[in-house]
């Protein structure tokens, strides 16, 4: 037990340490700028890991990607020209929100299409079926003669 | 011996599953009273061997008989007890074993409780159930065999996977297949009834209960694996949009919608085909779940299976029974007959609204967790979906839900009345604008959105609390008639209120992360940083040898106002045997805030990197669905669910308390 201990203490020691998602020395010094970067890295892939965005990640790759944007945030780049760089240079892959084209088409078509078409069915639906315990529908002209017609038709009877 | 012993109870388990997936199904059609009530007995059979099995694969664990793949590939002989327990399931195979141990578990217990169940309903729902669990005895003994052994045996573990040696990680999985393979029993209720052709009230009557047990252990499932990710990743963050967390969402969101729309079935006969077709996804959902996360489809920190065999073999599954179900449903559904009309302003028509806003949400998490995979598949193309997509499409879905909470159970049944509901809710509006003016007094314009999420929040708590009072007659009435009335409630309305209480309490929780702060730095000892008021100092760094792994941790003193309140001690954990390091945050909890402490690189000049985060009200968003859960259970026992139909009798006594609904 104790030198099993002290065998993972020595590797303990000698692993590198594991990097950190955003470390001190890569953030800029002006805070506005800062909290752009921020906002930029959570909106782009980590390529190399699973689901992950930059902001979030610690592997080397997506240390560089921080680096990057911070850099072209420096050289006075807008967020959409970061980005749109980015994508130059990686492909649409580094955007974890994908633009809408005509690849994304029902991505982004979908959620709201089914909810509009639920929202259509359900008024057919609610109107299809004038019985319902809400509104007895009125008698319609033709049915009104026809009752006032059964009416008459009874009535010498008695 | 042991696990021979264990794999042949399982491949007996499989026996008596076929046995049942035919036998009952034959006497329900000949009306054979004998053939039919052979499912209990192997129902009950089969849960005996597969807890057999899996009883023989935890000894293995506990007395890491390396000799066994799985404990070797898992487990480690300086573990703690505890782990060598939850890594049974902490791997594909033990995991799969869990899976179906539940499974028969539901199965059984359908046999021993339906006793007032039809004999060819519940013949022929212990079929169906059987026909799952056959499939995934087939599943593990064909291609994930947990029993497999290694000559020679190692003399010692690879050890489990560091990041899932974690108290949280011990009841993750136990409770979220609960969910999961809880509502194979709506499945096979709704696949039951196709069969027979007929359904009625007291189908979801039967139904409801398990439903609500399914999702009560779900809704506390998700919320543990969130709170695990919360503390064990580091990153502070409570919800990624992981594909593994979108998986246990969807089977959320579709039983939620199936336990509302079960209301109105077993109420007022209405919704009855909507009903059947979402138990069917439901479950559908749950199979794309286990898919999605055993197949290894989709490579993220949760899985540790990728072995395309078995992918293709749990996609066979899933064809067999998503497609099955559906070609029935689209078969038989037709046949049956619509019952129970209301108008679109009641309280059926809230559900219905409910319905389409649960769905249509549960639609927009799985195809933005499957587009990414099936533009690939189909043309090749490479596309990322993520965090920003989830909040944007999945957010203005769940608002008009949680406003249209508090209308629902003030709602009349049939024919309702949406301005007097609206009168009826004026004090409960009162509070979401006053918690609005506060949030943006307190807050000031940082976030123009987040004071709205603080007023909805409150509207819906306090839209629970005014069911309640009303229905009481609190403050209306004197006092021993409330308690009366309170008494007289049915423990479902009580149920309603709870759990509606409770999601905005995990609403709240969220909407207060707008306002965490954070904060990066880089200390060295005796120094010390300040964040949302409170005061870090480093004290330095102290190491500690655990019983597998060896932790080296940052002692810090937190101060409030030059005031010692505790100390924190985030770590990293080093496992040698894996190689790998795990961070451990430390958290320290204000109330039903947290500020959580993370560690990063040490530096060469004895700096070392840290994360601070304050998290105002987080606690709330796991708590929330800890009340949730009590409104499920609360329902659960109202007495109208309860295993044995109340008798006429008792009924009409319990409906002179209750005031109208």
């Amino acid at each position: 037990m104790r030198a099993f201990a002290s065998i993972a203490l020595l590797a303990a020691l000698l692993a590198p340490s594991i990097a950190f998602a955003v470390t001190p020395d890569e953030m800029l010094k002006d805070p506005a700028l800062e909290a752009r970067a921020r906002d930029l890295s959570r909106e782009l892939r980590c390529m190399v890991c699973q689901n992950q965005s930059i902001d979030d990640s610690e592997a080397p790759l997506a240390k560089d990607l921080r680096l990057l944007v911070r850099e072209r945030l420096t050289k006075g780049d807008s967020d959409k020209q970061v980005l749109d760089f980015l994508v130059a240079r990686y492909g649409e892959f580094v955007l974890l929100k994908p633009p809408f084209e005509r690849n994304t088409l029902l991505l982004w078509g979908l959620t709201p299409l089914a909810l509009i078409a639920g929202m259509i069915g359900l008024i057919i639906a609610a109107r299809r079926r004038p019985g319902s315990a809400a509104q007895p529908a009125a008698l319609s002209e033709s049915e009104q003669r026809r009752l006032a017609a059964l009416v008459e038709a009874e009535a010498p009877k008695h | 011996m042991i696990p021979e012993l264990g794999h042949y109870a399982l491949v007996l388990a499989l026996a008596l599953g076929l046995v049942q997936s035919i036998v009952p199904v034959i006497g329900a059609r000949r009306h054979d009273v004998a053939l039919m009530r052979l499912g209990s007995s192997t129902a009950v059979m089969q849960f005996a061997f597969v807890a057999l099995s899996f009883l023989a694969l935890t000894i293995c664990y506990v007395t890491s008989d390396f000799s066994v793949a799985s404990v070797f590939e898992n487990s480690h002989s300086m573990m703690p007890l505890i782990y060598k327990i939850t890594s049974v399931w902490g791997n594909h195979e033990g995991s799969m074993l869990l899976w179906v141990l539940i499974l028969s578990l539901f199965g059984a217990m359908v046999a021993l409780f339906g006793n007032n169940l039809p004999d060819t309903l519940k013949a022929n729902v212990l079929a169906v159930q059987s026909w799952i669990a056959t499939a995934f005895y087939l599943f593990i003994l064909l291609t994930s065999n947990p029993f497999l052994r290694l000559t020679p045996a190692p003399l010692e573990g690879r050890d489990l996977n560091p990041i899932l040696q974690d108290i949280g990680l011990a009841i993750h999985p136990p409770l979220l297949y609960l969910g999961y393979v809880g509502f194979s029993i709506a499945f096979s209720f709704a696949i039951a009834a196709l069969i027979e052709g007929r359904i009625d009230a007291a189908w979801a009557r039967w139904v409801r209960p398990w439903t609500l047990a399914a999702w009560m252990c779900l809704t506390v499932g998700v919320a543990m694996g969130s709170y695990w990710a919360y503390y064990e990743l580091g990153w502070g963050g409570f919800w990624f949009w992981d594909p593994v967390e979108n998986a246990s969402l969807m089977p959320w969101l579709a039983g939620t919608a199936l336990l509302h729309s079960a209301v109105v079935m077993e109420k007022r006969n209405a919704l009855k085909i909507w009903t059947l077709l979402l138990a069917i996804l439901t479950f559908s959902l749950s199979l794309v779940g286990t898919f999605l996360v055993r197949s290894g489809v989709l490579t993220s920190v949760h899985t540790f299976a990728s072995d395309p065999a078995r992918g293709v073999f749990i996609l066979a599954i899933l064809v067999l029974f998503i497609g099955g179900g559906l070609s029935l449903f689209a078969w038989r559904a037709p046949m049956l007959k619509q019952g129970g009309l209301f108008a679109p302003i009641s309280r059926e028509g809230a559900l219905v609204f409910n319905n389409l806003f649960l769905t249509t949400a549960c639609l927009t998490v799985f195809v933005g967790t499957l587009y990414p995979l099936a533009l690939e598949a189909f043309t090749g193309e490479k596309i990322s979906v993520g965090a920003p997509f989830f909040n944007l499409t999945f957010a203005p879905l769940f608002i008009p839900l949680m406003f249209a909470v508090p209308f629902g159970p003030l709602l009349a049944w049939k024919r309702g009345d949406i301005l007097g509901v609206a009168q009826r809710l004026m004090a409960a509006m009162g509070a979401g604008l006053v918690a609005i003016a506060a949030g943006f007094a307190i807050a000031g314009a940082t976030s123009v959105l987040a004071p709205f999420g603080i007023g909805l929040a409150f509207f819906v708590m306090a839209g629970a609390l005014t069911d309640l009072v009303e229905r009481t007659g609190l403050f209306r009435m004197p006092i021993e008639t409330v308690r009366q009335r309170a008494r007289g409630l049915p423990r479902s309305t009580w149920g309603t209120a709870v759990a509606h209480f409770g999601i905005a309490m995990t609403l709240l929780g969220i909407v207060c992360q707008t306002w965490a702060s954070e904060r990066i730095v880089a200390l060295s000892p005796k120094q010390s940083v300040e964040l949302s008021g409170y005061d870090f100092s480093f004290d330095g760094m102290v190491q500690h040898a655990g019983p597998n792994y060896s932790e080296l941790a940052a002692k810090f003193t937190v101060r409030e106002g030059g005031v010692a309140i505790g100390m924190m001690e985030p770590s990293k954990r080093s496992f040698a045997s894996r190689n790998t390091t795990t961070t451990e945050a430390a958290l320290m909890s204000r109330g039903a805030s947290q500020l959580y402490l993370s560690l990063g690189d040490t530096n060469p000049d004895g700096s070392i990197a840290i994360r601070i985060y304050h998290k105002p009200m987080v606690l709330l968003i796991w708590l929330g669905a800890v009340v949730m859960m009590l409104g499920g259970a609360l329902s659960l026992s109202d007495r109208r669910l309860r295993i044995g139909a109340p008798k006429p009798a008792a009924k009409q006594a319990a409906a002179n308390l209750q005031p109208a609904e």
